[in-house]
């Protein structure tokens, strides 16, 4: 099991947090998530407070795996992108990599033509920095871990102190 | 897949209720939210039809409170229990960190827990997992019901490695923490074993 953890170290977190930034910026977005294929907020930029961001990162992770299975259904490998338009707000979602999907909300002040373009440069980077974090999960799972696990010695004290008794 | 952020110091861990149309997996979830500290719980997301069967998935967040200085959150999902919504429970427990399986104690409901086991077998297979070594609970439900068969019965007939069996009534809350909390426990176990 510990091999399919993500764990996400302090300047891989900056870095990705850097490019979600950058994409809300450039593509003149509202709010750019960045959620795991399980349904995990990893990033957030923009005006992240207008969301209930946990909902939406599952709902986003349920959306994306029942259009995975469609795809499969259909004998198509994977629909990379999806896309919602909304009144006033569009729903823009992509697939990177394995593990992550990119969420871009936008409205009128912004295009789905320039969300398009703006999320394929940011995918491209996101992709180099998710390999380079499994490449290092590869890696320590050979051994020596940079970080000795904060969680060597967990008591059942500090499990029951968790549910409050 | 548990999710550990070192910048955020973040633990999040994905538990799933699986277990027979009608078992009471959303009424676990349910009694969960309602007692819930609100400042511990996000919203219950629940994709339903219209008479309150899942249809997709419930979805409840959690936070725990800290260990070693790493916030703990908790994301608790349930599967659609009914027969041919198969697929989507195949993809709801994808990247789960533990099972919680909750049996429906009434006896006309046996022959529907044994095959939901041999279900959630297959599906955990299929996304790379093994039922006899990932978290798991037992959880007989509906133990107030005047069907209801012997624990010691449904013992025979659906606990196959050990695992923690827990006696509930989820409408009324009986056994639903324990439940939780006996699965939490293995997976944060788990988590020490690197
Ligand atoms: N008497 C009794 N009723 C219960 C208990 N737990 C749940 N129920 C009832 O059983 C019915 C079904 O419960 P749900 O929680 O919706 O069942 P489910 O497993 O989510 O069902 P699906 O979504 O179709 O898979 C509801 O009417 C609950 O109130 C229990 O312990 N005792
Ligand atoms: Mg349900």
């Amino acid at each position: 099991m510990a091999k399919l953890d993500l764990v996400m170290y302090e300047e891989e977190y900056k870095a990705l947090q850097d490019i979600i930034g950058r994409l809300q910026r450039d593509a003149q977005a509202k709010v750019v998530f960045l959620v795991d294929k399980n349904g995990q907020q990893i990033a957030a930029a923009g005006d992240v407070r207008s969301i209930d961001a946990t909902s939406l990162a599952s709902l986003t992770a349920g959306n994306v795996a029942a259009t995975d299975g469609l795809a499969k259904l259909i004998g198509e490998k994977e629909f990379s992108l999806l896309f919602h338009e909304g009144e006033k707000d569009n729903l823009h979602i992509s697939i990177v990599g394995k593990r992550g999907i990119l969420v871009v909300i936008f409205d009128q002040n912004s295009s789905l033509a320039l969300v398009r373009l703006r999320v394929k440069k940011a995918s491209r980077e996101l992709q180099e920095i998710f390999d380079k974090v499994e490449i290092r999960a590869q890696s320590e799972s050979g051994g020596s871990a940079r970080f000795e696990s904060p969680f060597s010695e967990i008591t059942d004290e500090d499990i029951d102190k968790l549910f409050g008794d | 897949m548990t999710f550990i952020n070192y910048a955020s110091r973040e633990i999040n861990c994905k538990i799933v209720y699986y277990g027979p149309g009608l078992c009471g997996k959303t009424t676990n979830i349910q009694w969960i939210y309602e007692q819930a500290n609100p400042e511990k719980k996000g919203k219950l997301v629940s994709l339903a039809t219209e008479t309150d069967r899942t249809l997709f998935f419930d979805f409840l967040p959690l936070d725990m409170g800290t260990v070693k200085g790493f916030k703990v959150r908790f994301h608790l999902y349930t599967v659609p229990g009914q027969v041919f919504y198969d697929a989507s429970r195949k993809l709801i427990l994808r990247g789960c960190d533990g099972v919680i399986f909750v049996a429906d104690s009434q006896r006309p409901r046996m022959e529907a827990n044994i095959e939901s086991i041999a279900n959630l077998a297959t599906n955990l297979k299929e996304n790379g997992f093994d039922i006899r070594s990932i978290p798991y609970v037992l959880q007989l439900n509906k133990r107030d019901m005047p069907s209801a068969a012997p624990a010691d019965e449904m013992e025979r007939l659906l606990r196959f490695r050990n695992e923690p069996m827990i006696e509930a009534v989820a409408n009324r809350g009986t056994g639903v923490i324990e439940t939780l909390k006996a699965c939490a426990r293995q997976i944060l176990l788990e988590l020490q074993k690197g």
